[in-house]
């Protein structure tokens, strides 16, 4: 399986994401920002960070960027397309998955581990995951999800919801809410349920010695789903 | 020609930036206050001399960049 991971300036998670796939198999290619062809992928990744530094809106001018006309047609003929944390916010900038990342409720960069509890498994990135709550790592300013009532319907009929914040026991409730995201929101899919777009950063959990082992679930997963 | 943009949040979207501001201008002494919205003020001077046009140009730019419309609103300050 191969990989594409895109380095905006700014990315600084793009190594990790790096590590984490080929750690489970993927052939893994790093991309320029600048440019305009994208390598054959069987997955692009828009890695966290802070892509031009976060200016205007948090990844905005990223989501300008020369290769991401080729990632929207990719992601439009059904390409994989995840995007972490900044990833997540380019592609709300982009268009691709609906609503937008606002400033966290209480103004503070959060950095901690939480708790994911998913809520669709008919897609390819969750498909086949034995649990249902997983531990994941959040960083992250801007990760507060807010869309407007009817993008809320829709987002919900549709199912598109990927990932809700929850306790270890997968209650979804406000307690659990890192950072005021309409329903407790971590992640969401476009429509056709191949583009993700979450703030956890399942790279930070590859290794028991230094993090955990939820985020290998997850990339084992994904390559198998993928094959 | 110099084009000012204003950028606002929507009604319905929370600002807590705003609120601190609130907050700290009521713990100031201004304690008259209703409500503060944060927003953003952009100077663009363009190359454009027809006033007409140089306003398209930058409404065009406010939707494909300056605000995002999910969330933020734009207001097109005439050219003086």
């Amino acid at each position: 399986m191969k990989s594409s991971v895109i380095t905006f300036p700014g990315s600084n998670c793009d190594r990790d994401m790096d590590v984490a796939l080929k750690k489970f198999g993927f052939k893994n290619k790093m991309v320029w920002h600048a440019d305009t062809e994208l390598p054959k992928s069987d997955l692009v990744v828009l890695p966290g960070g802070f892509s031009y530094g976060d200016y205007l809106r948090c990844g905005s001018m990223a989501s300008k960027s020369k290769i991401m006309q080729s990632i929207i047609n990719f992601a439009n003929s059904g390409g994989m397309v995840m995007g972490i944390c900044n990833g997540f916010q380019i592609l709300v900038e982009t268009g691709l998955v609906p609503g937008v990342l606002l400033r966290n409720k209480y103004l503070e960069f959060i950095c901690k581990n939480v708790f994911v509890k998913i809520n669709d498994k008919k897609n390819k990135y969750f498909k086949n995951v034995d649990n249902e709550v997983l531990e994941f790592h959040i960083a992250h300013n801007e990760g507060n999800y807010f869309c407007t009532n009817d993008q809320l319907k829709e987002i919900e009929d549709n199912n598109q919801v990927a990932i809700n914040y929850c306790d270890r026991n997968g209650k979804v409730e406000d307690q659990f809410n890192p950072n005021g995201s309409i329903k407790n929101i971590a992640g969401i899919f476009n429509k056709e349920k191949n583009v993700l777009g979450m703030m956890p950063h399942p790279e930070r959990m590859i290794d028991t010695s230094l993090s955990g082992e939820d985020g290998s679930l997850f990339f084992k997963n994904l390559i198998n789903n993928l094959k | 020609m110099k084009i000012s943009v204003i950028i606002t949040l929507k009604k319905d979207v929370l600002d807590p930036q705003g609120k601190v501001i609130h907050q700290t201008l009521d713990g100031m002494g201004f304690d008259d206050i209703n409500e503060v919205r944060q927003g953003k003020y952009f100077e663009i001077d363009t190359k454009e001399s027809d006033n007409v046009k140089a306003k398209a140009k930058v409404e065009d730019m406010c939707k494909k960049l300056l605000a995002n419309l999910v969330i933020e609103n734009y207001k097109i300050i005439d050219p003086k």
